[in-house]
């Protein structure tokens, strides 16, 4: 019998290891899930969500940048309710986590309006849930057309890749160009530019004699320069994401000769987007481009709001980012004016944002009532040295496009 | 043809800057079997460092490189003793999460001091733009690499073979204990060339900004890259690594300009390839422990 | 001393060697006389923790109804996990590239969706399918080779899925993602806003394919792939099939996986290129770690505790949390080796033996 008492007292003792185990690992999660309180009370709740970390960091530094500087010049209340923001991170283009974020937003923290999202996989995952929770969601960056169409809740304020494309066309067979090369990132807006630019341009009697799309993660340019440089085209049309591509394109681009064997450089803003023109140097100089905001926009709105930005952010300069978030957090506040602080029906806000016309620094935009997308100027700007440093300079204006890729 | 020729030397350029970065993950790795992921970090530090010393104390470009080789080697070793060391005999998993754990913190680091956007560097002009040899155009840069690769190449090899130390590394990696029964102190010959090579990463690093860029990303984007370029090349083999480095960017390049739609995937396929022929890595030797 | 003692070997949490599983059915026999059929058994019997374990999941359901969403996704990466832990843990293949799997299952899921076939269970076999039959074709390629040299094969192979459904743009959608709709699950219950009906589904799912995993690894096959890792030589020797075992577990695993991806694709409705990525594999393994390997449970406390740290820091401080996160796993490896249950386990060994001597 000695045995089976032996057995049982070890049995006991594994269970008992067992046990106090899982009762502290569990008391732990749970203690780490219950960890969170929300507020609620005479507040506006705006959920932000954006990419603060990974490679695209930088979208949401400019983004919350943006929205700092309106704050910081607008106060933080509006028709007297407090405008409340609950930052979330999605770590880069994570459809997922940017949609279990979304989901949470809504049923847990109760936000009135979704902001943010500077990747398309981000913002079309999240469109059946502001479909299915009837809540606005307000795009601050990403660029593909499509994003729109896909929930009746989206309204977008940013831009669209075809938007900026397609004067691009227009402007270099103005200026005598005829055979083009295009090179487009591998992904939504990328097609888009492609689509859009081939359009238009051969619409005019144009050419494209090439078109290559490059893969998001990339380590070297250079090979894909040079064959654009052995087909010779008399121009190559360039779309990638602003930052670290932008900034691989400009260094193969010199590297390779390019301009010194006479094909011309034309692009989107994005490839000189202003938070990387410092980084790119002198390497610039010359080269035109087409974009609905630069730094250097010459209008007492934009003089502001540069201004201002300093002082949130002293050592970056505001980009398109910028103002796309700066102009969202405008819009949530001429519509909580207009709503007298209830925003809490989304059909509603959605009605007040359709057609919704705001000064932004910028030039003046407004959001379509039909598509719930934006119309902007489009500007036609050319690299210069302005005060030692080298800003996109504006010179020629598309009046109040819209996007062209519906 | 001459056009491919002008690939081919990219592609070579490209290999020898993955080379210099990846050596010392080789050795290290042959030398004590340390699964050190967050090698990418020291290159990484190289960069940043090679930012500063140029933006902000005004050094210029190619004195700066020694200084940063120096540097890094010295601060890694200060990683080496408080973090490293009381790892080597636990688990490879072990490593691994030690080593991703400092690739986040110098991720965070980096992105808190420098932010998330890329880091401009400025080349002296005799290094940029291309020069014409015989109707081929090759890039100044290219050409600064190779010869920077060369050069170490040669210095390790001789290093290796010459030299009291080299042999005692040799011993060292083809069989650790009879090594340490012969009197050489393992730890020690380890913690040399750890700095060694990480001040190699951090100089490959600051190379490397022109080319492949620099952002708080750096470690994680190329950890494959550096892997790939020691197993394929076979952990603790110089010459191996070499070979590997330079096929991988060649392959990388010409895959590039001949084929832009594949993407990495004929890196990649080659890799699996490589790795089913070549189990032990090209010149890799089956270790007795 | 203790470590030759049953009651460690025997435990799910120790990492337990050959040599004391040895240990353990040589001194059980002399303790209690009966046959390594009984040790088995008694190994078999679900012990009350893990009862209140699962019992605690499902409390989750009533007790944290807004956040069933996270819960399901916890859930899921902890069903995936396991699946890592036969290969890993069990088994002793390093990989790196286990997302393979994981994304071929949402991708099937989400691609059978996308072309018109909604219904959620068969969507699951099928990526479960899809998933094994790759998985049992990649396995060849485990049969040689160092560590490292599995490790960047099957991390190659993951990177090949990617690019392929990166360039694959007609299909998968490339980087831009594919949302996808699925029809009501058993035609009774939509997938809601809450994720009451996900939660539901993933925890069912989950722990059939737990329970079926765990008798699995309590069987003979569960020792003699232990007695793999811990000596392959040895192993060879008294007679157990190593290739075919290897092979076996590495499909199934890999079926496994699929099925959590598909899960993914299902309750999420929508498939994005890093259910490929190198971060997702790398991210498993650090989990895995965190939790203890080959315990069964490792996976899904690794899978809970770094998730929600992530969180939890992420919203502290949006910008900045990997830094936290990298001290968290620093401190981790230097402190608290075998993971938190194997921490957990050396704890309350200690506390026991402590009772021992106050008792005697």
């Amino acid at each position: 019998m000695a045995h089976k008492a032996a057995e049982s007292v070890v049995r006991m003792r594994i269970m008992c290891r067992n046990t106090v185990g899982f009762l502290l690992v569990l008391c732990g999660v749970f203690a780490m899930a219950a960890g969170q309180a929300s507020a609620a009370g005479n507040t506006i709740k705006v959920g932000i969500i954006a990419e603060m970390t990974g490679t695209f960091a930088d979208h949401g530094k400019e983004m919350m940048n943006g929205i700092k500087t309106y704050m910081m010049q607008h106060g933080d209340s509006v028709a007297g309710k407090k405008i409340e923001l609950i930052v979330k991170d999605t770590g880069g283009p994570n459809p997922d986590v940017a949609k279990r974020l979304a989901q949470e937003l809504i049923v847990k923290d109760k936000v009135d309006i979704l902001a943010g999202f500077g990747l398309t996989p981000n913002a079309l995952a999240v469109a059946p849930i502001a479909t299915e929770a009837k809540k606005p969601v307000i795009i601050l960056n990403a660029a593909t057309s499509i994003i729109t169409t896909k929930s009746p809740y989206i309204a977008r304020v940013s831009f669209t890749l075809a938007q900026v494309t397609a004067p691009m066309a227009e402007w270099a067979y103005k200026h005598g160009i005829r055979k083009v090369y295009t090179v487009v990132g591998d992904y939504g807006p990328g097609h888009d530019s492609e689509a859009a630019f081939k359009k238009a341009f051969t619409k005019l009697g144009g050419q494209v004699v090439g078109d290559l799309r490059v893969p998001m993660k990339n380590v070297e340019f250079g090979p894909y320069m040079q064959r654009v440089k052995d087909a010779k085209p008399e121009a190559v049309f360039v779309f990638v994401t602003s930052g670290e591509l932008g900034i691989g394109i400009m260094k193969a681009y010199n590297e390779r000769g390019m301009k010194q064997a006479g094909i011309k450089l034309i692009t989107t803003g994005d490839v000189f987007d202003d938070a990387v023109m410092d980084a790119l140097g002198d390497t610039p100089l010359g080269v035109i481009s087409t974009h609905h905001y630069s730094a250097d926009h010459k209008s007492p709105e934009n003089a502001k709001f540069v201004a201002d930005y300093k002082k949130v952010d002293s050592k970056l300069r505001p980009n398109f980012k910028a103002v796309h978030a700066y102009d969202g957090m405008a819009a949530i506040y001429a519509v909580a004016k207009q709503l007298k602080g209830d925003v809490s029906n989304g059909d509603k806000v959605m009605q007040a944002l359709k057609g919704l016309k705001l000064n932004s620094p910028r030039g003046p935009i407004q959001i379509d009532p039909e598509t719930r997308d934006i119309v902007q100027n489009v500007y036609v700007r050319e690299a210069k040295k302005v005060g030692g440093k080298v800003y996109n300079v504006e010179f020629d204006t598309f009046n109040a496009v819209k996007d062209p890729g519906k | 043809m001459l056009n491919f020729l002008g690939i081919l030397f990219d592609g070579l350029a490209f290999g020898m800057l993955l080379f210099v970065i990846s050596v010392g993950l080789s050795i290290t790795l042959g030398l004590m079997g340390f699964n050190n992921l967050a090698h990418g970090v020291f290159a990484m530090a190289g960069g940043y460092l090679l930012v500063d010393l140029m933006a902000k104390a005004g050094i210029g470009f190619l004195p700066a490189l020694p200084v940063v080789f120096f540097t890094i080697a010295l601060a890694s070793l200060a990683l080496e003793r408080t973090l490293y060391r009381p790892l080597y005999k636990s688990t490879p998993l072990d490593q691994v999460l030690l080593t991703v754990g400092i690739i986040f913190i110098a991720t965070a680091g980096a992105d808190y001091q420098w932010g998330p956007a890329q880091q401009p560097v400025l080349v002296p002009e005799s290094l940029t733009g291309q020069f014409s040899l015989a109707g081929l155009d090759m890039s100044r840069y290219s050409l600064f690499l190779m010869a920077v690769g060369i050069v170490i190449t040669v210095a390790l090899l001789f290093g290796l073979v010459r030299t009291r130390f080299g042999a005692k590394i040799r011993a060292a990696v083809d069989n650790q204990r009879t090594a340490e029964a012969m009197g050489i102190r393992v730890d020690r010959v380890f913690q040399l060339t750890f700095a060694l090579g990480s001040g190699l990463a951090g100089l490959g690093g600051a190379l490397g900004v022109k080319v492949i860029g620099l952002d708080p990303q750096f470690a994680v984007k190329y950890l494959v890259y550096f892997l790939l370029v020691v197993v394929v090349g076979g952990p603790g083999s110089v010459f191996g690594t070499l070979l590997a480095a330079l096929l991988l960017g060649v392959a990388d390049i010409t895959g590039k300009y001949y084929v832009p739609q594949s993407g990495a995937f004929i890196i990649y396929a080659a890799m699996i390839i490589l790795l089913l022929m070549f189990p032990q890595g090209l010149l890799g030797r089956r270790k007795a422990r | 001393m203790n470590d030759s003692h049953p009651a460690v070997a025997a435990s799910p949490e120790a990492p337990a060697t050959t040599e004391n599983i040895m240990g353990t059915i040589r001194c059980e026999n002399v303790l209690t006389g009966t046959s390594h059929l009984a040790f088995l058994q008694s190994r078999d019997r679900w012990k009350p923790a893990e009862m209140i374990f699962w019992a605690s999941l499902v409390s989750v359901f009533f007790v944290f109804p807004t956040n069933l969403v996270f819960a399901s996704q916890i859930l899921i990466t902890g069903l995936f996990a396991l699946s890592l832990d036969l290969i890993l843990g069990y088994a002793g293949i390093v990989t790196l590239g286990h997302a393979a799997f994981f994304g071929l299952g949402a991708y099937t899921a989400g691609l059978l969706a996308k072309y018109g076939w909604h219904e959620p269970l068969t969507g699951l076999i099928a990526a479960g399918l899809v998933a094994g039959i790759v998985g049992y074709l990649t396995s060849f390629f485990l049969l040689r080779g160092s560590d490292l040299t599995r490790l960047m094969i099957t991390l190659g192979i993951c990177l090949l899925l990617y690019e392929v459904a990166n360039s694959a743009t007609a299909f998968t959608g490339g980087v831009d993602g594919l949302g996808v709709e699925m029809d009501k699950l058993f035609n009774l219950f939509t997938f809601d806003l809450y994720g009451k009906t996900s939660y539901l589904y993933v925890l069912g799912v989950t722990f059939l394919l737990f329970a079926v995993t765990r008798s699995m690894m309590h069987s003979p096959y569960g020792l003699a792939l232990r007695s793999f890792r811990d000596n392959p030589t040895r192993a060879l020797a008294i007679g157990i099939p190593v290739n075919a075992a290897l092979t076996n577990i590495y499909t199934y695993a890999a079926v496994i996986a699929g099925i959590a991806g598909a899960l993914l694709t299902q309750s999420t409705q929508f498939v994005s290129l890093d259910v490929l990525s190198f971060q997702r594999s790398a991210d498993l393994l650090i989990m895995l770690i965190i939790g203890g390997t080959a315990t069964m449970y490792g996976g899904f406390v690794g899978a809970a505790v770094f998730l929600l740290a992530q969180d939890r820091l992420a919203n502290i401080n949006p910008q900045y949390w990997h830094f936290w996160l990298g001290v968290l796993l620093i401190v981790m490896t230097l402190y608290l080796r075998g993971g938190i249950l194997g921490g957990l386990g050396r704890l309350t060994d200690l506390i026991a033996r402590w009772r021992n001597k106050e008792r005697t």
